[in-house]
């Protein structure tokens, strides 16, 4: 599985020419809404630049008051985790379950934590 | 309130309202037009919103010009149930979509005045004017900044798109100048000082877009020539054909609701 095509269609041979129609390069949103501390991917559009990406944003995202803040981050700038690494990154924590705070007795007296 | 029925004729009045009113009802209906046909998915919501936005300022304008008209006449009513006689709308708001180029330079051209308008309501002498002003303001300053940005944006662009809003402002200029001329019924509630004569709009108006003008390399027409007759029912032919999609339920299942 190390081979990765560039096509969705692997089977059909790429157009000689590129196509005329060139796509808005791809943004992801974040908003960050009326009681909330931090921004929050909301979902993605297309734009020719980061500040028509924002103006897009408020259209497309905030069309019932649910932001104070948008930030607009090219997708490409995006670095992911592969969801075949799954296994390797995520695991091994499920057996160490010392590494959450439950072993401490919380004194009465301290209250809602 | 009822001093001001009484400073201003209550028709002149009226007039104004539904002036104001059914530019914004024949705007929205036109760029309701665009609903899943524009260039790309971001632009289609811009301008369902944008639609949006003046149709609910168009129910604010006529309600209150049924209130104070006081026939019983309601929003719904004025929208659906006039001729194209009846409307006041400026011949601007009633152009063809034509392409994008052209939508979007009849809204900048008509964002710009209404801009400008709006900011005088806000301290018009009637409070209920000023209300819906200022409502209206926060929604119209994102429509003009947005308006201005893609007309300098795309004026400034290919050769192509330079050439399409070239075209549309050739096309839409003549009808810029009927935002201007006052008759009778602007004097009447100008004098009241519920609004501004339309012609002291002219300078600001004329500033602005000059300069966006010039941001997008385009070239201003000189001529002033002005196609005018709108805000007295005397409509193109395109207004009925309006009418014929946005009234037709009305007409053909009168009183039918859903």
């Amino acid at each position: 599985m190390s081979s990765v095509s560039s096509s969705p269609y692997p089977d059909t041979p790429e157009p000689k020419e590129k196509t005329k129609r060139s796509e808005w390069p791809l943004w992801e949103i974040f908003i960050r809404g009326q009681h909330g501390l931090n921004h929050r991917h909301v979902g993605s559009l297309h734009a020719p630049d980061a500040e028509m990406a924002i103006r897009n944003a408020r259209d497309v995202y905030t069309r019932r008051n649910e932001g104070v803040s948008i930030w607009a981050v090219k997708s490409d700038h995006i670095a992911a985790s592969s969801p075949s690494e799954k296994g390797p990154l995520f695991e091994p924590s499920n057996s160490k379950v010392y590494r959450h705070p439950s072993f401490f007795d919380i004194p009465d007296e301290v209250g809602h934590m | 309130m009822a001093e001001t029925e009484t400073a201003v004729d209550r028709a002149a009045l009226t007039e104004f309202l539904l002036r104001m009113g059914d530019n914004s009802l024949i705007l929205g209906h036109r760029l309701s037009e665009w609903c899943g046909k524009s260039p790309v998915l971001e632009e289609d919501i811009a301008l369902a919103n944008l639609a949006l936005d003046l149709i609910g300022q168009t129910q604010m304008w006529l309600g209150l010009a049924g209130e104070v008209e006081g026939k019983g006449r309601s929003a719904d009513d004025f929208a659906y149930l006039r001729d194209a006689s009846g409307f006041r709308n400026l011949l601007l708001v009633e152009r063809p979509n034509g392409d994008f180029g052209q939508t979007l330079m009849r809204q900048f051209l008509f964002d710009v005045w209404h801009h400008e308008m709006l900011s005088r309501l806000v301290r018009s002498s009637d409070a209920r004017v000023a209300e819906i002003a200022g409502k209206a303001i926060k929604e119209v300053a994102y429509h003009l900044e947005r308006s201005a940005d893609l007309v300098v944006r795309l004026g400034d662009g290919t050769a192509e798109s330079h050439r399409r809003m070239q075209d549309a402002l050739d096309d839409c200029w003549p009808y810029t100048g009927e935002m201007f001329i006052a008759d009778d019924h602007d004097r009447a509630v100008a004098a009241a000082g519920i609004a501004p004569d339309p012609s002291d709009l002219k300078d600001t108006w004329e500033a602005t877009v000059t300069e966006v003008l010039r941001q997008a390399t385009l070239h201003k027409p000189e001529h002033g020539y002005a196609q005018k007759g709108g805000k007295r029912g005397i409509h193109t032919e395109h207004l009925g054909f309006i009418l014929a999609e946005m009234q037709f339920l009305q007409r053909a299942y009168p009183g039918a609701t859903w």
